[in-house]
């Protein structure tokens, strides 16, 4: 189980706790936080569960697989630290974890 | 305007197959997608990626598949209306009037929504500077090569379309491309050729750089690029062409009356129907206890879909169930002499 925080591009912020196994667009998509749309439903054929993750947590997350990258070039607004949130899975090392979320998906 | 017992929106799979379904039935229908190919998904997102779960075929690509559903209506002759979506739909008498976005008419007393996550659109630039010179000097596809020549044009992206069009577009005009990354997604033989460009001068190229402002009155005149360590550099330029990729959008259908629950469209599951008359949704794009987002399931959905179609077609008619192994008239449709 770890919490997590996302936080909308308003500034509104939620906390939830996720259990593990699950990635971190699920725990948004079950606990309907606005922001992740995730219309692949996680198979990483798009890019609309794009978010931030804060700098100090960047090197902890699970590093990104080959194809990421090629989704994120068609994310909003892609930055150094942006990941899809469908890869993200939740372990007891990611508690804390803090996502910003970008300012829409498509 | 083109009357037709059935419009099917989305030439993917589901919506292929279920126009078979629909010729098997002795229906008339016409597809519209607003793609220039029909596959919609499988052809957009993974034509050389290989399929595993369809039945009887151990192993085929999105395009295997879409070429032998294409191959599978022929004998119906069945009209692929491609490049347009459907922007409006209305109600007339017992039938529903849809317009294209090429302003094509259509009526007809059945629609079957097979729009997969959406209509498939172009990713466009995030500095909002470039909504204003869209379709004009800010373009996302290109139809006349012609007006690139002489020009200054800046290209971002690292797909296969970002690099052919810089190859292509240098031959004439100045070209920049632009992407986020040093790694580039679009084929290794297109990058050498651009880096081996870039040496003889006639591409330049700047990496880990994304656009963040435009600047210019009736045109972009200077624009600025942002390094990933937050250098600026600004340039002039004529056009900027944006490949992005595309991105998938439901657009007009939240219009429609439909209920839509998270981007999908609840359904009963004895055929399909939505909570309006005559408007059935199957594949990815319909939701109901059980979905499962595969193909075969879209198939299914197609199947039952394409006999609720009919009591609305032919509302004095029974429909008989056939074979197609043993009924004559379905071998008639389908052109078999035996």
């Amino acid at each position: 189980m770890a919490k997590i925080t996302y936080i909308e591009h308003t500034g509104k912020s939620y906390t939830i706790d996720v259990k593990n196994g699950l990635t971190v667009m699920e725990g948004a998509v079950q606990n309907d936080i606005p922001g992740i749309d995730a219309d692949c439903g996680g198979s990483m054929a798009c890019a609309t569960c794009h978010v931030y993750v804060k700098e100090d947590w960047f090197n902890k997350v699970p590093s990104k697989t080959e194809g990421e990258d090629d989704m994120l070039d068609q994310a909003y607004e892609p930055k150094p630290n942006s990941r899809l949130s469908c890869q993200l899975i939740v372990s007891d090392e990611l508690d804390g974890l803090i996502v910003n979320l970008p300012e829409k998906q498509v | 305007m083109i009357k037709t017992d059935v419009i099917i929106i989305g030439a993917g799979p589901t919506g292929l197959f279920c126009a078979h379904q629909l010729g098997v039935i002795g229906l008339k229908c016409e597809i519209i997608d607003n793609l220039d190919k029909a596959g919609g998904q499988c052809i957009e997102l993974y034509p050389d990626k290989p399929i595993y779960d369809i039945p009887a075929i151990p192993e085929c690509t999105g395009e295997e598949l879409t070429n032998n559903l294409l191959k599978q209506i022929e004998p119906f002759k069945f009209k692929v209306h491609l490049n347009q979506r459907v922007e409006k739909i209305s109600k007339e008498k017992s039938s529903w009037k849809l317009t294209t976005s090429t302003k094509e008419e259509f009526l007809s007393p059945n629609i079957v929504i097979a729009g997969g996550v959406g209509s498939f659109e172009p990713r466009k630039f995030s500095v909002k500077e470039c909504e204003k010179f869209e379709n004009d000097t800010v373009l996302y596809s290109i139809k006349d090569k012609s007006i690139f020549n002489g020009k200054i044009v800046s290209i971002f992206g690292g797909g296969d379309s970002a690099l052919d069009w810089a190859i292509e577009l240098s031959k004439n005009s100045k070209v920049i491309l632009v992407h986020r990354r040093d790694e580039f997604r679009g084929a290794p033989s297109s990058l050498d050729k651009v880096k081996q460009l870039e040496k003889e001068n006639k591409i330049e190229l700047f990496t880990k750089y994304q656009l963040s402002k435009v600047s210019g009155d009736k045109k972009p005149e200077l624009i600025e690029i942002k390094h990933d360590d937050s250098t600026v550099k600004s340039f002039k330029t004529d056009y900027l062409l944006g490949f992005f990729g595309l991105i998938m959008q439901l657009g007009p259908i939240l219009d429609w009356g439909l209920n839509v629950d998270k981007k999908t469209i609840p359904v009963n599951t004895e055929n399909f129907e939505t909570n309006q008359k005559g408007i059935f949704a199957i594949g990815d794009i319909c939701s109901y206890p059980g979905k499962l987002k595969l193909i075969l399931s879209g198939f299914h959905e197609g199947a039952l879909a394409a006999r609720g179609c009919f009591k609305y077609a032919r509302p004095d008619e029974k429909l008989k169930f056939e074979f197609t192994t043993t009924s004559k008239s379905i071998r008639e449709r389908l052109g078999k002499s035996n």
